[in-house]
């Protein structure tokens, strides 16, 4: 125990005195919370859309007019031909283009059924699909005046769809992962490589006490970088949990000796650090697609979704973002809590596994 | 008990390279033990087996009174160790790193600060007290490393190349710090590569190619091997040219 | 081509062989940088999608009626819903979406059959979950179409007239295939060329190898220049698999010029590699590079280049500083050139964004490393 005492002094010591590292938990979750949401904007409302309006008819500018005051779309241009509008969406000028075929009124007028065009551009397949979604339920409850059946939408949790309380939580569990996972896996790989670590080795301290020294002050940064990006999150954007936030701080916890366990069975199995970072960050990489941090686990397919059960970082996103938007207590978060402990003891039982093989 | 370090067959393998083959030494307490071998003759691999660093594939060992295999711990607790590399921590001050290892060996903080002034001011480096430790000129950083290694006043110190790549004067005053410790009852078994060196030791052995070739004191060596220096038998060991003079049993 | 072997390429040779001998000695991290790029293709190709499933609808019906069944049948039988739980009240919808068992809730008003038999209208209420704002739109999108086609249905009986058909454009099969390629080749590139150049440089500062070259009779730049072919071949290999992922395996077609790729893509390649000379010089050691080009280059780099999230959606403030980024010029580059087979000239402003960032990042980095000799 007296060792560890001193061990952890030790780490508290290089972690300040190093040049660049205690800047880092304030750059870090500043880079993140000021930059990154600002930039990961799928927003889904102010879609360009071209007409082509071939038909010229009241009905045709009626349905126009109709698209226009949906608030979904701005109608930027009335290209004469279609082939014209294709080089706008090509050239970046707009999204969509909604193509009406002559003598539509003419049709519709007769009761004949009658069919138009929607050409999203492809390229951004999501406001692709956001315009043709949009389009067909305008055009389907089109020219009845009033409908029969009223519908109106309630936003739960963001009412104002708003892509920024969606991805602030994430970006504060990626900043947890690399502090808590990233670093101390690091450090340890750069005592092995400085070789400061065979005079330890001799030592009577244990592993455990020299572990344990690395992980402390790497939580606490990852923890003070946590709580520092809440309040910029609250400052800057005005976001703030629904939920208790110490349910924030509780799932954190959880995560953090699983993912260092992670780091620790790299660091232990890697010589030197350039191998170390790149396997972390393969799995860092790998744990961020699966995660639902921008696109929902749910639409992958089934393969993808079983490899996704087995990525920690998936559950500890939901989690935040479960308190942050819905409110959600520990108790409606059971199954991610039972996810993240599960993962903890996995990796933390790899982990000693690993170094009981080395000695 | 008499004897520091004991090793009874003690062998270390590696998949099928034999590092260590069936070592059998005894070393005295309070002796010089100059423990010498070529490049790759197993002499880290066998030191490492001795610090409980790495487990003996077969044989026993038994250190400052514990066997090394069994209770590495307690080995670990009495003895110092100086690695071939320099091992300090560069970005921690000189007192910062004596009071890293004075603590994780016990000694009580209260007593932390005496003795490491007392100890600085024995190796006159009162000044350097607040150095960064990777600013300290190589001879200073090797002595200091020494320092850290006996100042829990472990029962044998291991040193292992001790003065590569540090100047003469250096060297020499280095081996009086040696000498130093031995006079105060603490076992020094050390690796080099400076033949004169190991004439400065109590007692040598040569190993060659895993095995122990020769073990004598310095003079009786030479003497029975006819030559005029230690580097002359050790050349002619490593060679194969004689016989080995020491074989187990 | 040949040419009498000076003493200064004969060294060059030589340090280059010991840079590839670096590599191939560690085969773990060789495996990811190779590997890397495949995994990446098949999860952007085949798992990775913004577009919805099906999501899960959870029903409040407080007086079941023959109207109501009717317009609950079409949105469950459309391939975008699924019925997950009937609800009792308004507090267990609530919780049903709190606790994320439901995506929409489907909330009729009292009485829903007989205001539309009496007043020929009634109302119906989408309760869905915005917390991810994409999904929540296509949700509603979806459920409001086909609750007006079948409101029109109810009212006349008869199939709406107007019909829509989509086509989208440069990506027929509506997959998301198109717009990640570029993005991915962006990161990897980017990966290998900046990160791995910039730690294995600092690596060699931080052991004290550096000053072993530096005092051999090579000049610094043939030492950081034979640092980079390596990495610069890998990078080669790394694009080769790319495309070849992305013709063969995801039937990506390269709709431009395949010269033009490849020229815009060596071009990115070159400016990556200075970046990585750059960091190398402002890093002290291997962890400060790591976390330089980590988090500071690889993170902007996926955030605003637009390989997941639009540039034009940006707020103007990092729209600009998403033009101080290299791989931004490449992806757009890369995205009119391959997807939407625009000639060369067309890019000739990313071109030159990318060939002037490369130049200002070198000239930095080989001054600030000939200060460091001198």
């Amino acid at each position: 125990m007296s060792a560890f005492r001193f061990l952890l002094e030790k780490e508290f010591k290089l972690l300040l005195r190093h040049p660049f590292l205690p800047k880092m938990i304030v750059i870090f979750p500043a880079v993140m919370m000021l930059l990154l949401p600002g930039a990961a904007d799928l927003d889904v409302r102010d879609i360009r859309l071209a007409v082509v309006d071939r038909d010229r008819s009241p009905l045709s500018s009626l349905l126009a007019r109709e698209v226009a005051s949906s608030g979904y779309f701005h109608l930027v241009s009335f290209p004469a031909t279609f082939s014209s509008a294709v080089d706008g969406v090509a050239a970046g000028e707009f999204d969509a283009i909604l193509d009406i075929p002559p003598r539509l009124g003419a049709s519709l007028e007769r009761g004949d059924a009658a069919r138009v065009f929607i050409a999203p551009g492809g390229v951004n397949a999501m406001k692709g699909t956001l315009a043709a979604g949009y389009l067909s339920a305008i055009i389907a409850a089109f020219p009845a005046s009033t409908p029969a059946v009223e519908v109106t939408t309630l936003y739960r949790f963001n009412p104002r769809q708003e892509y920024k309380p969606f991805m602030v939580p994430a970006l504060m569990v990626m900043l947890v992962m690399l502090l808590c996972g990233f670093l101390p896996a690091l450090d340890i790989v750069g005592e092995k490589e400085r070789g400061t670590i065979e005079q330890l080795n001799v030592t009577p301290a244990g592993k455990l006490a020299f572990i344990a020294a690395k992980l402390v002050p790497c939580w606490l940064a990852g923890f003070l970088a946590l709580a520092f990006s809440i309040l910029l999150a609250y400052l800057f954007y005005g976001i703030v949990p629904a939920g208790n936030p110490g349910t924030i701080f509780l799932f954190a916890l959880l995560f953090a000796p699983g993912i260092s366990g992670l780091g620790l069975v790299v660091s232990n199995r890697s010589s030197t650090m350039q191998q170390a970072m790149f396997v972390m960050f393969f799995f860092v990489v790998l744990f961020i697609l699966m995660s639902g941090f921008f696109s929902p686990v749910e639409s992958m397919p089934r393969w993808a979704r079983w490899i996704a059960a087995f990525n920690p970082l998936k559950y500890l996103v939901e989690a935040i973002r479960g308190v942050y938007l819905a409110g959600r207590g520990v108790a409606d978060l059971g199954r991610q809590l039972a996810a993240l402990a599960a993962f903890a003891v996995v990796t933390i039982a790899a982990a000693a596994c690993s170094y009981r093989k080395s000695s | 008990m008499d004897n520091a370090i004991t090793t009874e067959s003690l062998t270390k393998r590696f998949g099928t390279f034999t590092a260590v083959d069936r070592l059998t030494i005894e070393v005295k307490r309070g002796e010089i033990f100059g423990f010498l071998g070529a490049n790759g003759a197993g002499k880290t691999t066998a030191m490492r087996v001795l610090c409980g660093l790495s487990k003996p594939t077969s044989g026993r060992a038994i250190v400052a009174g514990h066997d090394v295999a069994a209770r590495p711990d307690s080995v670990k607790r009495r003895i110092g160790y100086m690695s071939q590399r320099f091992s300090l921590y560069g970005e921690l001050k000189v007192w910062e790193n004596i009071r890293l290892y004075a603590g994780i060996y016990g000694t009580p903080s209260a007593r932390i600060k005496e003795r490491s002034d007392a100890l600085l001011r024995e190796l006159d480096f009162e000044e350097g007290r607040d150095k960064l430790v990777r600013d300290l000129p190589p001879g200073w950083k090797q002595k200091l490393a020494f320092s850290v290694a006996i100042f829990h006043e472990p029962e044998i110190v291991f040193l292992d190349e001790p003065t590569g790549g540090v100047d003469p004067v250096t060297r020499r005053q280095f081996w009086e710090l040696i000498y130093r410790t031995a006079g105060r009852g603490i076992t020094v078994f050390v690796t080099t590569h400076y033949m004169d060196e190991a004439e400065y030791c109590d007692r040598v052995s040569i190993m060659v190619d895993g095995r122990i070739a020769a073990l004598d004191s310095p003079r009786a060596l030479k003497e029975r091997l006819r030559v005029a220096t230690v580097d002359d038998a050790f050349k002619m060991l490593a060679r194969g040219d004689a016989s080995p003079l020491y074989t187990n049993n | 081509m040949k040419r009498p072997p000076s003493p200064a390429a004969r060294l060059f040779r030589a340090f280059t062989l010991k840079e590839f001998r670096h590599i191939f000695r560690d085969k773990r991290t060789l495996l990811v940088l190779l590997g890397m790029p495949v995994v990446q293709i098949v999860l952007f190709g085949f798992a990775i999608t913004t577009e919805a499933r099906e999501a899960r609808v959870v029903l409040l019906s407080p007086s079941p009626g023959a109207a109501e069944r009717r317009v609950t049948d079409r949105l469950l039988s459309s391939d975008y819903f699924e019925l997950s739980a009937v609800a009792s009240s308004p507090s267990a919808v609530e919780r049903a979406l709190r606790r994320g068992e439901a995506d929409v809730a489907l909330v009729f008003e009292p009485a829903f059959d007989e205001r539309l038999a009496r007043d020929g209208k009634a109302r119906v209420q989408l309760v869905v979950d915005a917390t991810n704002p994409g999904l929540a739109a296509q949700f509603s999108g979806h459920a409001s179409a086909i609750i007006a086609a079948a409101a029109v249905e109810l009212a006349g009986g008869a199939p709406p007239p107007l019909a829509a058909e989509t086509r989208l454009l440069h990506n027929p099969g509506m997959k998301a295939a198109y717009n990640f390629v570029p993005g991915v080749a962006g990161f990897i590139l980017m990966l290998v060329c900046a990160m791995m150049t910039s730690v294995s440089i600092v690596r060699e500062k931080e052991n004290g190898t550096m000053d072993m070259l530096l005092v051999s009779p090579a000049r610094p730049w043939m030492i950081i220049a034979a640092k980079l072919v390596p990495y610069f071949t890998l990078s080669c290999v790394n694009l080769a698999t790319i495309l070849l992922l992305s013709v063969g395996v995801l039937g990506v077609p390269v709709a431009g010029s395949p010269g033009g790729v490849v020229a815009v893509s060596l071009l990115f390649i070159l400016v990556s590699l200075s970046i990585g000379i750059f960091v190398s010089t402002v890093a002290r050691d291997q962890v400060v590079a790591m976390l330089v080009s980590g988090m500071v280059l690889m993170m902007p780099v996926v955030l605003l280049s637009g390989l997941i999230f639009p540039v034009e959606n940006m707020p103007p403030l990092l729209e600009w500083l998403s033009r101080l980024i290299p791989a931004r010029w490449y992806i757009a580059a890369m995205k009119k050139i391959m997807i939407e087979g625009a000639p060369l000239h067309l890019v000739t402003g990313e071109i030159l964004a990318l060939a002037a960032t490369g130049a200002a990042l070198l000239l930095l980095g080989l001054k600030k490393f000939n200060d460091r000799v001198t």
